[in-house]
């Protein structure tokens, strides 16, 4: 039986200086790369094939199956593109990473560049993180003035390069095609697949995109070996991860354990909701993921278990909403982010999500009209599934799992505004003088 | 559409062409020719680049967008195409600092909402605009992926974590009066346009300022500590030191 948490990735997270490389590699930082380049490539793949890694960033694919679909025979260059464009809302889980220490990050690339025989390597974060950015641009420079990237890494012949490319404010660079578009200089527009980036990906040439998290576990895993990684978590479900608690709970948090804890774990870890207040819902790893409610506390926060109570893991971002709050409110927010971030390429998502706002603000103003529950639900059923990509399926679950959960409180919004049934003062941290609106 | 519609994103139309002020000149010009120089492709270089004008312009100019077109040897409507595109480009130039409340869902939730009226009304001006003195301009943000310090606000992208009315008035007053301000999670503050040029590629020796984490940030880790949890101790033969293993 593992221990409730385990901090791998965070275990250095506030020492001094932990962003730097002398830290880091006090902390045995850089060995794993040693490990890794005596290994050969196709050994370093299957070991994390092994190890049974799953993306960290939301899907869940197993990271070592993703590398294995790079066609080595191609004659392009191979790229590896991290996706530090963490903007799902309630993920919180990869910017304090990159901040406190870096160096775990770029090691992970080098190894996974290694892995996938990629010489150029990107770190896309997005670009409203100031600090981040200048930790991140850092470390780069000090693994090239130690030998760990350009010619001759080590002395192993293995060549690499990293750009730290800053965003500009674009949720759908998240998205992996959309990403690479992004970052060949263009508006950030998801693309059709086939083909898949293992294939055609950045210049059309072979790309694997993981998330920092993923990337950020390869060190430790070649460090401790496959059945290590295993021996947290579940078989299908196995390691450690980050859980990103938020909202109105006592402490809010990140919490690394092996994955499976659960959320009644997770809250009494964190204090339980704010006092005087009870849970009233929550989203298990961020708003595109369906939200789940108090009958859900025992549920392992694991692939499986979220896909077994229809939602997802997502990226492990659990935002937690006390009994003050309007679920029609909340939705209507989550949604108006959609109809913001819609790169307006497909016509469902672009027109949907702006006539689900217009829908929602009637429920919020209490001024919806009778069977617009239903409305809602049919305008749902004609935007999923039917875009390039997956933020059109995010802007439509958060409003059906709402429903789901919570209908009557979205018909009585056929008379009742949701600032009178839910005085939103009450849901603010702190003292509120007059009324939100 | 119908004029009774709102919603709190109106849209921001395209670039300024009305104003063709800029201070773009040649040491600019042969920064930009180096960022494009840094990538396999030139035209990867086009976000860090548009970075760099408003660095210099403190906004996407049109001539910005003249050169980042000539240098890249793609149209102006493809640049402006992608200047538009992208939230952290202004069209209008933004003030010394830039000042964002987050409003989605949970910082609404808990308070952002409240913290934006208030910033409105401190500023005397709305979204999207700039005092007259051009020291503040403020936005309306989307989630900033710091949930476990909500509400949040940025200034010039660093963090200001867990805001309450008090913190919010001090630091807006402190910014108007043109006080020294430091993030509780980065640096002491510069102004906007000396972080943009940070994003586009060029550092400015702050890295090492600021605490490598905040307190929710540690929260689980110290935990762990009080309770002598940690993660299993390492395979007594590691299969990265036995290669067959993996095979």
């Amino acid at each position: 039986m593992t221990d409730l948490l385990t901090p791998v990735l965070s275990a250095h997270w506030g020492e001094d200086k932990s962003w730097k490389l002398a830290r880091y590699e006090t902390n045995g930082g850089y060995r794993a790369l040693r490990t890794a380049l005596g290994m050969q490539p196709a050994e370093v793949v299957n070991l994390v094939k092994e190890a049974n890694l799953r993306g960290r960033g939301g899907a869940g694919f197993p990271t070592g199956m993703k590398w294995s679909f790079v066609p080595q025979d191609n004659p392009n260059p191979k790229y590896l593109v991290v996706n530090a464009d963490e903007s799902e809302p309630g993920t919180c889980k990869d910017m304090p990473l990159m901040l406190a220490t870096p160096h775990t990050l770029v090691e992970g690339v080098i190894i996974s560049s290694y892995a996938i025989n990629a010489h150029t390597a990107f770190i896309y974060c997005r670009g409203e993180v100031l600090h981040v950015i200048r930790r991140l641009q850092q470390a780069v420079r000090e693994a090239y003035a130690a030998g760990y990237l350009g010619k001759n890494i080590l002395g192993t012949g293995y060549d690499l390069d990293i750009i730290v490319h800053a965003g500009a404010g674009a949720y759908i660079c998240g998205e992996e095609t959309a990403l690479l578009d992004s970052l060949e200089g263009r508006r950030g527009q998801p693309r059709l697949r086939p083909p898949f980036p293992a294939v055609a990906g950045l210049y059309a040439s072979p790309t694997v995109i993981n998330n920092v998290e993923s990337i950020a576990s390869v060190p430790a895993i070649i460090a401790n070996g496959a059945a290590w990684f295993k021996k947290m978590g579940s078989e299908k479900s196995s390691g450690f991860t980050l859980y990103s608690l938020s909202g109105h709970v006592a402490r809010p948090g990140q919490f690394e354990a092996p994955m499976g804890i659960t959320m009644r774990q997770l809250l009494e870890l964190s204090g339980g909701i704010r006092e005087g207040h009870e849970l009233k819902f929550f989203t298990p790893g961020g708003s595109s993921t369906p939200i789940l409610t108090a009958e859900h506390l025992d549920l392992p926060l694991d692939y499986e278990g979220m896909a077994g109570a229809g939602t997802m893991l997502g990226t492990k971002a659990l935002q937690v909403f006390d009994d003050t709050t309007s679920i029609v409110r909340t939705t209507l927010r989550f949604v108006e982010f959609y109809k913001h971030e819609s790169c307006g390429k497909c016509t469902p998502c672009r027109e949907g999500s702006w006539w689900l706002v217009q829908l929602l603000m009637k429920f919020e103003a209490g001024t919806a009209q009778e069977g617009d529950v239903d409305k809602l639900l049919d305008i749902c059923d004609n935007i999923g599934g039917r875009s390039f990509c997956a933020l059109a399926d995010g802007a439509v679950a958060c409003v059906t799992s709402a429903v789901k959960h919570f209908r009557s409180e979205f018909e009585l919004g056929y008379h009742t505004p949701a600032w009178e049934l839910f005085p939103y003062e009450k849901s603010a941290l702190f003292a509120v003088q007059g009324e939100i609106r | 559409m119908s004029g009774h519609f709102t919603s709190h994103f109106p849209e921001s139309g395209s670039v300024d062409y009305s104003d063709q002020t800029s201070h773009i000149d040649d040491t600019t010009i042969a920064e930009l020719r180096e960022l494009a120089g840094r990538y396999p492709q030139p035209r990867s270089a086009l976000l860090p680049m548009l970075h760099l004008v408003q660095s210099v312009d403190g906004r996407v100019s049109p001539r910005g967008i003249e050169v980042c077109a000539d240098i890249l040897g793609i149209t102006t409507a493809q640049v402006s195409g992608v200047a538009t595109f992208y939230t952290m480009y202004k069209r209008r130039p933004a003030g010394t600092h830039h000042v964002g409340v987050c409003t989605t869902a949970l910082c609404a939730v808990m308070g952002g909402d409240a913290l934006l009226d208030r910033a409105k009304k401190r500023l005397g001006i709305d979204e999207n605009q700039t005092t007259p003195d051009g020291q503040v301009s403020l936005e309306r943000l989307e989630c900033n992926a710091a949930c476990d310090f909500a509400p949040v606000a940025m200034v010039n992208w660093e963090f200001f974590d867990n805001m309450d009315p008090a913190k919010l008035d001090d630091l807006l007053d402190k910014l108007m009066a043109g006080e020294e301000v430091v993030s509780p999670r980065g640096a002491t503050l510069t102004s906007w346009r000396e972080a943009e040029r940070v994003l586009a590629g060029f550092p400015d020796g702050r890295a090492d300022e600021g605490p490598s984490a905040g307190p929710a940030s540690l929260l689980g880790r110290e935990i762990a500590r009080e309770n002598n949890w940690s993660a299993p101790t390492a395979d007594a033969t590691p299969a990265a030191q036995n290669p067959e293993a993996t095979k």
